[in-house]
This record gives C-alpha cells, sequence and structure tokens, in this order.
C-alpha cells in the first residue's frame, strides 16, 4: 500500500492512496481535519448530509461536473465510487477543501474510491466507514448500478433517480420498489415542479378553483426523452384531484388515454415535441366548459394562455428562467431533507397510465 | 356544476397546493413610492429580479415606480437595469431580465402633489386592463419618512385605499417614527386610510434567514428549553457592530443617532425572539402577541435609570483596517457642534417569571473594531469549582452565541480536559456555520419580505403594538439623553467602544470582544 498527503493548493488538501482499505480512508478523513484544524482552529465542518455517488468510471468527469454545479446546495461529504469493470483492489482520494468566509471556514469533503463491479453487492462494507455517522445519507447512481444501489438501501435513508428513461414503465416500477424501504427525490418529478406551481396558481383565485372538478382534458407537451416528467405530470393532478387514471395507448407520436374523474372522463394526451430542455415543453388544461389554460416555454419564462368560454383568449408571461440540469440536481440534493407527501400517489397514478 | 357547489368548492383550499413550498401568490400591482432611490436601487428592484429569475412573481403583476423626478418608463428600466445587474445576488438571465423590465412603468411627481395620483389611478387601472383582471395593490413606502404619512393620506383622498374587489397593502420601511409620540401620531394618520391588516410595517431583519433560524433553535431544539431562563442564565449581550462609518447618510443619521437606527428595532426584534415564549402556532398574530409581552415586560428608565443603565458615545478619529479615517464631527455633513450618538448601549431587563433579574446587554456603533452582529447568552457558572487547578484557564461559564453576520452560526463553549496527566480543564468551541450546509447563498431578506407582503403573510412585519411598545422602552433615554442626562463619551474609531459602557454589565460581567 502507498499513500500521500499534498497540500494541493492553499485552500484543499488532497490524500490518496493505491490498494488501500476503508478504514484507511476514514483515518485518512480525520488525518485531514487534524491537519486543517493546525493550520486554522476555526475550520468548522458542520454537516448535514452525506452523498454517495456511484459512476462508471469512464464517465466520471461529466458526473464530476454536474456536482459541481449545484451551487449553494452542496452535499457535506461526497462519497464517489468509481466502478471501473475488472478492478479488483481499492483506489482512493481524499479531500478536504476550505472556503474561508470571514473568520470561520466551510469545509467541503470529498472521498472518490475506485471500486471493482464485483465490490458492487457488497459496496455497503466500502462505504460504510466513509459516511459521516448519524447524518441522512443520500445515494445516487446515474448510470444505474442497481445492484450498489440495493447494496446500500440498509445504509442510506434516501436515494436519488431520475426516472428520465427508455423504458418508463420499468424506471417507475423501480422507484416503487425503492419507496418501500427508502425516500426516493425523482430529478424527473423535480423538473416538473414549475409546471406543477404554475397550474396551481392558475387555479388558484377562488373563481377559477371550482373549475378543478370541471377539467376535461389535459395534454402535455414533453421532450421525446421525458415521458416520465409527463406521466408524473397528469398522475399529480390525478391524484391531487380524485381521478383514477387509465392505461396510456400510442397513437401515432402520442400517447393517448383517460383518467375517471367524478363529473366524467379526462383525456389525456402526452406528445414528444421538440424542446431542448429535458422535461416538459407544454401543458393544457380544459374544462367541460369550455375553458382552457395553457402553458408553454417562452423567452423569459412560460407563455400563458387562457381560454375564456366565450373564447376570448388573454396571453402573458410568467417570468422566470431555468435552472438547466445543474440547479436540478442542486435541488434534488436540497430535497433529500424534505419530504415531499405528494410523489408516491403521483407516481402510482402514473405507474397506471405507462403500464403495459 | 350548481353555483353552491362552485362556490363549496372554491371556499375550499386549494388541492394542488398540497406538498408545493411555493404558494401562489395573488396577481399583483407593486407601486414602489421612492423608486429611483437608494434602497430600491440596492434592495427592491435586484430582490423583484430574483423573484422573477425563481419564477415567483404572479403571472400577473405589475411595477409602478413612482420619484419625483421627471423620467419615462424607459429612462426608470435603464434605471432598473443598472441597478440589478449591479446588485443582484445572481447575474441577471437577459431575457427574465427584459421580461420584467417590461412590466415596469414610471410616473414622476412629488409624493405631497394630489394631482399626481390620478395619474397612479390610471396606472392601476391599465395595469388591470392589461391583465384581465384586477391586480391586488401593494404600495410600497421607500421614502424619506416624513412622507410616511402623507402617502397613505393621498392615496385615500384618492380613494386608492380601498378596493371593493381585491386586497391593498401599504408596505412601510423603517423608521416608524422618531419617537413614541411621532410613531403614534404617524400610526393614527395612516389607520385613518388603513386597516391595521393591511400595513405591514418592515424590519429587514426579521427577513434574514438567521433570524428566522432563532426560532427553529429555540423551538425545535427541546434541549435549550431546559436551560433558557434566569436559573441557569447569567446575562444576555446583543451586539450589532459596524466598521463603516456612516458615509453619505449623514442627513439621516444625524437626525438619528444610533439608538434610533438600530436598537429601536432590530435589536429589540432580536432581543423579543431570544425571549419570547412559545407561541401556539406560527401564525402572523400568534408570534406578534408572544413578542409583544416580552417587550410589554420591559419596564422604561426611570430618569435615574438612564443615567445607570444606558451609554451613550461618539467616534473619534481612529485606524480601521489600517487607514486613519476621520471621527464622527469631521465626517461631510455632519455639523462640528453634533451630539448625535454613534454609539448605545443598555442594559434592560425583561420583568417576568421566565427573565426576572437577567441582564439584556444591548450594545451598538459605528466606526468600531469589526462588522458583528450576535446574540450572545451566558450561562451561570458551575456551582462548585471541583476541577480549578494552577496552569490552566479553568472553568469558564458556558456561552451559546448565534451569529448573524458576517457569518450565520451559532457556537457553544464549553469546558474540555486538555491532555495530559493532570485535570486542567480550558474552553472549547463547538461551531455550526449555516453557510457549511445549504445556505450559502441566502435568499436576501427582502425577496421575502416581499413576496410575504404580496401574499398577505404578516408573521414577519411588526404590529402597530410592538412599534408602540419598542418606542416605550426608548422614549425615556431619548428624553433624557436629550436632556443631557447620561454623559456623552467618545471612543476611538476602530476600537470596541467607549469606557463608559463598561460598568452596564454589572460586577465580574465583560463585553465580548468584538
Amino acid at each position: 500500500m502507498a499513500a500521500a498527503v499534498t497540500i494541493a493548493e492553499e485552500s484543499e488538501e488532497v490524500w490518496s492512496a493505491q490498494d488501500t482499505t476503508p478504514g484507511e480512508i476514514e483515518r485518512a478523513l480525520l488525518e485531514l481535519l487534524a491537519t486543517r484544524h493546525k493550520q486554522s482552529g476555526a475550520v468548522a465542518p458542520a454537516r448535514v448530509l452525506n452523498l454517495v455517488v456511484i459512476v462508471d468510471r469512464r464517465y466520471r468527469g461529466e458526473v464530476e461536473n454536474r456536482l459541481l454545479q449545484v451551487g449553494r446546495f452542496h452535499p457535506s461529504r461526497t462519497v464517489l465510487c468509481a466502478v471501473d469493470h475488472r478492478r479488483r483492489k481499492l483506489d482512493a482520494w481524499a479531500s478536504m477543501a476550505v472556503e474561508l468566509e470571514g473568520e470561520l471556514s466551510i469545509a467541503r469533503e470529498r472521498v472518490e474510491v475506485d471500486v471493482g463491479e464485483h465490490h458492487l453487492s457488497k459496496l455497503d462494507t466500502i462505504v460504510a466507514p466513509l459516511v459521516v455517522p448519524d447524518l441522512a445519507t443520500l445515494v445516487w447512481a446515474p448510470h444505474g448500478h442497481a445492484e450498489a444501489v440495493d447494496a446500500l438501501r440498509e445504509m442510506a435513508q434516501i436515494v436519488l433517480v431520475d426516472t428520465l428513461d427508455d423504458d418508463v414503465e420499468l424506471a417507475l416500477q423501480r422507484v416503487g420498489s425503492l419507496l418501500e424501504s427508502m425516500y426516493v427525490v425523482d430529478l424527473a418529478w423535480l423538473r416538473s415542479t414549475p409546471w406543477r406551481e404554475r397550474v396551481a396558481a392558475a387555479f388558484d383565485p377562488p373563481q377559477h378553483r371550482a373549475e378543478l372538478r370541471n377539467i376535461s382534458a389535459v395534454s402535455v407537451r414533453h421532450r421525446a426523452d421525458s415521458v416520465a416528467p409527463a406521466a408524473l405530470f397528469v398522475g399529480w393532478l390525478a391524484s391531487r384531484l380524485g381521478w383514477r387514471a387509465g392505461g396510456l395507448l400510442r397513437r401515432g407520436d402520442d400517447l393517448v388515454g383517460k383518467a375517471k374523474a367524478r363529473r366524467g372522463d379526462v383525456q389525456v394526451t402526452l406528445t414528444p415535441v421538440d424542446v431542448t430542455t429535458k422535461g416538459l415543453g407544454g401543458v393544457t388544461i380544459e374544462t367541460h366548459s369550455g375553458t382552457s389554460i395553457s402553458l408553454d416555454r417562452s423567452t423569459g419564462g412560460l407563455r400563458e394562455v387562457r381560454k375564456a368560454k366565450d373564447g376570448a383568449c388573454r396571453e402573458l408571461t410568467v417570468l422566470g428562467a431555468s435552472r438547466g440540469e445543474g440547479g436540478i440536481l442542486g435541488e434534488g440534493v436540497r430535497q433529500a431533507l424534505l419530504r415531499d407527501r405528494t410523489y408516491r400517489p403521483a407516481l402510482g397514478q402514473a405507474l397506471t397510465m405507462v403500464s403495459r | 356544476m350548481s353555483p353552491e357547489s362552485a362556490q363549496a368548492l372554491a371556499q375550499q383550499d386549494n388541492p394542488l397546493t398540497e406538498g408545493l413550498e411555493r404558494l401562489p401568490v395573488p396577481p399583483t400591482a407593486l407601486v414602489i413610492f421612492g423608486a429611483t432611490g437608494d434602497l430600491a436601487k440596492r434592495k427592491l428592484l435586484p430582490a423583484l429580479y430574483n423573484l422573477a429569475h425563481e419564477g415567483a412573481l404572479p403571472e400577473r403583476f405589475a411595477l409602478i415606480g413612482i420619484s419625483r423626478s421627471a423620467s419615462s418608463d424607459d429612462e426608470f428600466r435603464d434605471i432598473a437595469r443598472e441597478s440589478i445587474t449591479s446588485f443582484s445576488r445572481r447575474p441577471p438571465d437577459k431575457d427574465v431580465l427584459e421580461a420584467l423590465l417590461g412590466r415596469m412603468r414610471y410616473l414622476g411627481f412629488s409624493f405631497d402633489d394630489a394631482d399626481g395620483y390620478p395619474q397612479l389611478a390610471e396606472a392601476l387601472e391599465a395595469a388591470d386592463e392589461e391583465a384581465g383582471q384586477p391586480l391586488n395593490r401593494c404600495y410600497y413606502l421607500s421614502t424619506a419618512p416624513e412622507f410616511f404619512g402623507l402617502i397613505p393620506q393621498r392615496l385615500e383622498a384618492a380613494r386608492l385605499h380601498r378596493h371593493e374587489k381585491v386586497d391593498v397593502r401599504l408596505i412601510v420601511e423603517k423608521p416608524f417614527g422618531t419617537d413614541l409620540e411621532s410613531a403614534r401620531h404617524l400610526q393614527s394618520t395612516i389607520s385613518k386610510a388603513f386597516r391595521e391588516s393591511q400595513i405591514y410595517r418592515i424590519d429587514h431583519y426579521l427577513g434574514k434567514e438567521t433570524v428566522q433560524n432563532m426560532l427553529a433553535f429555540r423551538f425545535a431544539n427541546y434541549m435549550f428549553e431546559p436551560v433558557w431562563n434566569r436559573n441557569f442564565i447569567d446575562h444576555v449581550q446583543i451586539t450589532a457592530a459596524e466598521e463603516i462609518g456612516i458615509g453619505t447618510r449623514a442627513g439621516y443619521y444625524e437626525r438619528a443617532g444610533a439608538l434610533r437606527d438600530l436598537v429601536q428595532n432590530h435589536m429589540l426584534q432580536l432581543l423579543t425572539l431570544l425571549c419570547m415564549e412559545p407561541p401556539v402556532s406560527f401564525e402572523a398574530d400568534k408570534v406578534r402577541d408572544e413578542k409583544v409581552k416580552v417587550l410589554q415586560a420591559i419596564t422604561p428608565f426611570s430618569e435615574a435609570q438612564v443615567s445607570e443603565r444606558t451609554a451613550r458615545a461618539q467616534y473619534t478619529n481612529g485606524v480601521v483596517a489600517g487607514e486613519d479615517v476621520p471621527g464622527y464631527a469631521q465626517e461631510d455633513g455632519v455639523p462640528d457642534d453634533s451630539r448625535t450618538e454613534t454609539y448605545a448601549a443598555l442594559r434592560l431587563e425583561v420583568t417576568n417569571w421566565r427573565w426576572a433579574g437577567v441582564p439584556i446587554c444591548l450594545r451598538t456603533g459605528k466606526r468600531l473594531a469589526r462588522k458583528l452582529t450576535e446574540i450572545a447568552v451566558q450561562l451561570k457558572p458551575v456551582p462548585h469549582m471541583a476541577f480549578r487547578e494552577e496552569g490552566s484557564v479553568g472553568v469558564v461559564p458556558n456561552q451559546l452565541v448565534i451569529t448573524l453576520q458576517p457569518d450565520e452560526g451559532v457556537s457553544l463553549k464549553l469546558g474540555a480536559k486538555i491532555p495530559g496527566s493532570k485535570m486542567l480543564i480550558r474552553p472549547v468551541t463547538m461551531e455550526f456555520h449555516y453557510g457549511t450546509s445549504f445556505l450559502s447563498q441566502s435568499p436576501e431578506a427582502y425577496e421575502r419580505l416581499i413576496i410575504d407582503a404580496m401574499r398577505g403573510e404578516a408573521t414577519l412585519f411588526t404590529r402597530n403594538d410592538e412599534v408602540d411598545a419598542q418606542w416605550s422602552i426608548i422614549d425615556p433615554i431619548l428624553a433624557a439623553w436629550g436632556r443631557g442626562e447620561a454623559t456623552k463619551g467618545e471612543y476611538e474609531a476602530g476600537s470596541q467602544g467607549p469606557k463608559e459602557a463598561d460598568g452596564l454589565l454589572g460586577p465580574g460581567r465583560r463585553w465580548r470582544r468584538l
């Protein structure tokens, strides 16, 4: 085994070792903190959340870039497990970055471990000593690695997923399974948050609230790869409004179906459209009384078109900027500490819609 | 759907808002009086941009800026663009910024000019027309304080203070009065036009994350409650120190002084949050009821007590951050014979069951050694010093410090054994820093306060009886100081403050070092 501590720059200390063990990495983390304290007694690693990321080693850089973009919602300690199929032994890097702000210093800890595929089924034995005890632990495996996530089920309380998948049904089923033992934060769900907020706001004025019982059709326009956020959006409406969603059938490029509401069926249409951003591109909700509201991506926000009973249309822009994928991931990290009770019922309805 | 069932559903909660963090904000026209002033440029317009960026503004939103200077809409938009670009906490997105600017209109008239208000009425009607429905009105008084009474009168005269279909709110910046009498007069003037439920008095400290965190700290952690009383707490120090001078605010500061500028509002608000009983719920009036009880439990000083329990001083020339700086009397715009205090300290007592006998000491000043806002709660010493030994610092009382500026966090000073064969004790500090977790770039206080006012959520605004109680505490001090009854001391710029303040805490106690 070979190990070394070097000061990479004034604000970051790095430890690395080849053919190492979790115990040695744990000791190195303590050593890094002690070294920091010697330099400045004010280094105070207040901690809230562990993030364990499992990636294909080949695409590690891409994921690291995404993690750099999460902004203010960063985890306290990140443990990145890079999977190299043929690897038999562990190599590791540990670093403590310190941001000097005023007289207190903010410490962020990061551990990278190169693991082999054969480590994945027992990844908990490698990761457990590396996370800060008693903190919430969030697991994210952007390249799949279901076996590794399952190995961490006992240890982690929260899993970050993205149901943006070629096989939506399988993706949503997998989430249903994870929900049995963990709290799930779904990036696809978070992509629909601004849309849910806007639809909620559109029906919030008392004069419009009554129309919620009167909805006759919901059309969701989505990027081709984003059936899941579209289904989750409709699932959310269905669960909040007491509808019973039915299965969707393919008609051309669209997925169409119905949901049963008290006042009759609600026509559901999911249509792929050409938009650059992952997630939804637009939403239209129509009522039996002939009114409708449409929201579509536009310059500087969402374009809202509200049609009255008499056919008169009014167009507005709801101001807002895209959060970007970095912002979505940051929101996912933050959501790990919250509990959204509306996701599970929405998922149940969405799963019914996409089940074959 | 029958009209009855439609009405019933309209009265129910909106089922779509469950689980959403950002609740709908009613369609609103925000009218900023003083729209080209310093506060608007540095805080309000950037805050509005950030709200727009995050999609937090309502889809129907109009901003009408009013100032005395004659400018066009486009000139005002240029001012807004520049201030947002300069002071926003995030780089503006060009499309969102331009779309927001497109919602802005400008009216140039003097606030006392009754002829200007019909123009405002027209602009509001035009905004309603454009939105296709009447918009709530929020009038934000970001003006010099002398207009706080006048503008509501003019709004009433123009029948803009009420609307049969929408809510009309008045947001009033600080200071709310300059003493008890003027505050009551101002309240009386405003309340002729606006009901209390329409009035949102801003104390921007209440919009800060850390100030709100004080409520979480106290009421979400059971471990502190047993010691949070006179049996365990020796005294409390609340500090709001600044290293900067008065800058270009001589005109305002010369009239206000440190006591009015920070103690009457921000520092007494911090005191109430520290000392209040747990509210039944976090509804606006439930919280404010408890805060008022604290203020009412502070007995205003007699004339003799002002001399014993307060200190005031003015800074002289000195050195700050290695640079020579002038004294207050030498600052631009300050008269040579100014008696205005740039430092104020007082020892208050909350005479209720929980706090009786606990000195609660407040100090604030300009040109002190450093910028620092904190609350330090010092617990009583242990009853028996079993560990006192030569060669150690010894056991010092526990101290809990809640820091608001420049870093937001909480630290707890504990006694710990020094490694070695002897039982030697020294204090160590356990620190929690909010920035290390999730709040390294907190939203500006004004973002939260503006959106709360638009939503009619009043918890973080000061109610009239709070203002009244605050001035009731401050008024006797102002009166006595006005009569020259407390010694006016001096302190060197860049120092810890005047020596006159040292004795306020009582025997065996000293101010924490800045």
